[in-house]
C-alpha cells in the first residue's frame, strides 16, 4: 500500500513534461496491445480456417483415389495412397475405413508412436476437431453420390505455433518503432503544451521569491487554454504591479506628508519655545521695575504719601507679585508640555513622604492629620510625579485651612481592577458642578481673598498624568472635602 | 572717569541699572561701579579699546555682573570672548538675568560663568540675592592678586 502511494506521488512530482511523455507512451502502448491483439486473433481464426480447408482437399484428392481400392477391396493400393501423405510434413497420421466403418489403411509419419485410430461410424458425418495440439479431420468418400467410405486426417499444429510466433516477432518490431516514433512525436508535441507551463511556472516563481511583478510569461500564438492561462496571469501581474506601485506612491504621499507635518509641528513647536522664553525672560523684567519702583517710591517717598497713596503703592505690589506667580506657573505648565520623560521604577511612598515633610514645614504650627497608606511602585517620572504629589498636598493643606484638625489622606485603591492612587481631605469642597473647569488653566473654584493661587497647579498636575498615560478625576462636596483620584499604569504613555 | 571701577554692570535696561545699584547701595556695597549699556561696550571697556582705548590695562575689574540680552553682542558672546582671554579669563563673571532657561543656565556654565543669578521679580529676594552676591564675591572670596 506504501509504496504504490509512494509510486503514485512519484507520478506526481514528475514534471509536467515527463507526465505528458508518460501519458503519450501508455496510451500508444495500450492502443497498439489491443491492435495486435485483434490481428493476432484474426490471424489464428484466419490461418485455422485455411488449415481445414488444405486438409480438407488433401482428404477428398486421398478419398478419391482411395475409391477404387475400396470397390476392390485392396488394402495395399489404398495404403500407397496414403503414404503419400508423407510429403506433408504436418501429416502424423490418417486412415480409410469402409463404409461399414472398419478400419481399411491406415498411414502414421513415426510408427513408434502411433495412436490407435478412433472406431467410427459407418455413417459418420464430415467434421473437424482441434484438441490436444492437432486438427483432426473426417471426410466421407462418396462415389456415384453413395458414400464408400470415411477419411481420418490428424494434423499437428507445429505451423501454426510457427506462424504465431512469427507475428508475434513482427508485432513486437511493430510496437517497439511505434512506441519509438510515438516518444519522438509527444516528444516535440509536448513542447507547445509543457513549453509554455514551464516558462509560466518559471515566471510564477520569479513574482513570488523576488516580489517583482514587472516580469511577464512569454505568450503564445495558441488560443487555447494555456494560452489563455498565460495571458490571464500576465493581466493579474499587471493590476497587482498598478496596485503595488498605487499603493508605493500612497506610502510615499503619506510619507512625504507625514514629515510635511512633523517640520510644521516642529516649527510650531519651535515658535512655542521662543514665546515661552520671552515670556519668561521679558515679561518679568517690567515687572520687578513696577515693583522695584514701587517700593523706592513707598521707602523715599511715603512720608509725603497719603495713607490712601500708600495703600495704592501695596496693592501695585500685590498685583505684580500676583503677575510673577502666573507668570511662574504658567512657564511650569509650558515646561512640563515640553519636558520628556525621564521613566524609572519609584516607590511612590517616598516621593509622598518627602513632599508631607516639606509641606509639614510649611504648614508651621497648623493642626493637620497626615494619613498616608501603602503606595506602590510606578514607572514614572520621579521628579514629574513629586510635582504631582506636592500640587496636591499642597491644595490639599491650602483648602483645609478653616479646619482643625485638617485630615489629609494619601493612599491607594481599585477601581474596575485598576490601581488608583487618591488624595483626600476634609477641606472646604467644591461643587461638582464645577468639575468640569477643575483642571482648566487659570481655571478658579474659589475667590482669591479665600484662597491664594494662580489656577494653573492641577492643569500641571492633569498634565503631567496625561503624559504618563494616566486620567485623573475629582470628586468632592461643599463643606465635605474633595478628593483627587489618578491612575498611572497604562504601559504605553501617550505624549 | 572714576579710575578706581570694581564691579562692572552690564546692563541695558536702565530701570534694571537703577534697582540694581540700588540694591547694591542699599546693601552697604561702597565698591565703584561702572555700567556698560551692550556687550561691545564690555568688552571695549575689559579689553581697553575703543572709547577706552586710554584705560591703563593694568587695571581689570574685580568683579563683572553680566546680562545676556543684551543689544550688538549679547552677555553669552561677551561671557565666551572674556573666559577664552588668558589674563581675563580670572575675572569672577557673575551672570545676573531674568532668564531661567536651562539653556542659558548650561550654556552659561560650559563657557565658564562663575555664578549664575536669575534676577527674582519679587523686589524684596531681589535684595537679598544681589547682598548674597555682593558679600561672596567681595568679601568672602579670594581672586587670583
Amino acid at each position: 500500500m506504501a509504496g504504490g502511494l509512494g509510486v503514485i506521488r512519484k507520478v506526481e512530482n514528475l514534471s509536467i513534461k515527463q507526465q505528458l511523455t508518460r501519458m503519450n507512451m501508455l496510451v500508444s502502448c495500450a492502443a497498439l496491445l489491443v491492435a495486435c491483439g485483434a490481428v493476432l486473433t484474426y490471424e489464428v481464426a484466419a490461418f485455422r480456417q485455411s488449415m481445414v480447408r488444405g486438409l480438407s482437399i488433401q482428404a477428398q484428392i486421398v478419398g478419391a483415389n482411395s475409391v477404387s481400392a475400396l470397390m476392390f477391396e485392396d488394402p495395399e493400393s489404398a495404403r500407397k495412397t496414403l503414404s503419400a501423405l508423407d510429403a506433408a510434413p504436418n501429416i502424423l497420421s490418417a486412415g480409410i475405413y469402409t463404409a461399414a466403418g472398419e478400419e481399411f489403411a491406415t498411414y502414421f509419419r513415426v510408427r513408434q508412436e502411433a495412436l490407435p485410430l478412433p472406431a467410427l461410424k459407418g455413417d459418420q458425418s464430415e467434421s473437424h476437431r482441434f484438441a490436444d495440439g492437432e486438427l483432426r479431420l473426417i471426410r466421407r468418400i462418396v462415389f456415384q453420390g453413395k458414400q464408400v467410405g470415411t477419411v481420418y486426417i490428424r494434423s499437428d499444429l507445429r505451423e501454426q505455433g510457427r506462424r504465431i510466433i512469427r507475428y508475434l516477432l513482427i508485432l513486437t518490431g511493430v510496437l517497439l518503432v511505434s512506441l519509438l516514433s510515438a516518444f519522438v512525436l509527444s516528444h516535440r508535441f509536448q513542447r507547445t503544451i509543457a513549453q509554455p507551463l514551464v516558462g509560466l511556472a518559471k515566471v510564477a516563481r520569479v513574482v513570488s521569491r523576488e516580489r517583482n511583478f514587472s516580469v511577464r510569461a512569454a505568450t503564445t500564438t495558441s488560443r487555447d487554454e494555456i494560452g489563455e492561462l498565460i495571458e490571464a496571469f500576465n493581466e493579474m501581474l499587471g493590476q497587482i504591479q498598478e496596485r503595488d506601485s498605487a499603493l508605493q506612491s500612497a506610502r510615499e504621499e503619506l510619507e512625504q506628508r507625514v514629515a510635511w507635518r512633523t517640520a510644521e509641528l516642529e516649527s510650531v513647536n519651535k515658535e512655542l519655545e521662543s514665546f515661552t522664553y520671552s515670556v519668561a525672560h521679558d515679561l518679568r523684567a517690567p515687572l520687578r521695575h513696577i515693583q522695584g519702583f514701587s517700593a523706592a517710591l513707598s521707602e523715599e517717598f511715603g512720608a509725603q504719601l497719603s495713607p490712601e497713596g500708600i495703600e495704592y503703592v501695596g496693592r501695585i505690589v500685590k498685583g505684580t507679585r500676583r503677575m510673577g506667580l502666573l507668570i511662574n506657573d504658567l512657564l511650569a505648565l509650558a515646561h512640563v508640555g515640553r519636558q520628556e520623560l525621564h521613566l524609572r521604577w519609584t516607590g511612590l511612598n517616598g516621593l509622598a513622604e518627602e513632599v508631607v515633610q516639606d509641606l509639614k514645614e510649611e504648614a508651621g504650627g497648623r493642626n493637620i492629620r497626615w494619613q498616608t497608606g501603602d503606595l506602590p511602585s510606578a514607572n514614572c517620572d520621579p521628579g514629574l510625579m513629586r510635582q504631582v504629589f506636592y500640587n496636591l498636598l499642597s491644595n490639599s493643606v491650602k483648602y483645609t485651612r478653616p479646619r482643625n484638625p485638617a485630615v489629609i489622606e494619601i493612599g491607594q485603591t481599585h477601581v474596575n481592577g485598576e490601581q488608583v492612587i487618591f488624595v483626600r481631605d476634609n477641606g472646604v469642597g467644591f461643587n461638582m458642578k464645577y468639575s468640569a473647569k477643575l483642571f482648566g488653566v487659570f481655571q478658579r473654584l474659589h475667590r482669591i481673598e479665600d484662597f491664594e493661587g494662580t489656577g494653573v497647579g492641577l492643569a500641571t498636575v492633569q498634565r503631567i498624568i496625561h503624559k504618563h498615560g494616566g486620567r485623573i478625576w475629582a470628586e468632592a462636596e461643599v463643606d465635605m472635602g474633595a478628593s483627587f483620584f489618578f491612575t498611572l499604569n497604562r504601559a504605553e504613555p501617550s505624549l | 572717569m572714576n579710575d578706581d571701577v570694581e564691579i562692572l554692570l552690564v546692563e541695558d535696561e536702565p530701570d534694571d541699572v537703577e534697582l540694581t545699584m540700588r540694591a547694591l547701595r542699599s546693601e552697604n556695597v561702597k565698591n565703584p561701579i561702572r555700567v556698560a549699556r551692550d556687550g561691545e561696550q564690555a568688552l571695549d571697556y575689559v579689553f581697553c579699546r575703543g572709547e577706552f582705548s586710554d584705560r591703563p590695562k593694568d587695571r581689570p575689574p574685580k568683579l563683572i555682573l553680566l546680562d545676556l540680552k543684551l543689544p550688538k553682542v549679547d552677555g553669552l558672546e561677551v561671557l565666551a570672548e572674556l573666559k577664552s582671554d588668558a589674563e581675563c579669563r580670572t575675572i569672577p563673571v557673575v551672570v545676573l538675568t531674568s532668564s531661567g532657561e536651562q539653556r542659558d543656565i548650561i550654556e552659561s556654565y560650559k563657557l565658564g560663568v562663575n555664578s549664575y543669578i536669575q534676577k527674582p521679580v519679587d523686589i524684596v529676594q531681589f535684595r537679598q540675592a544681589v547682598k548674597a552676591l555682593g558679600l561672596y564675591w567681595l568679601v568672602v572670596n579670594r581672586p587670583p592678586a
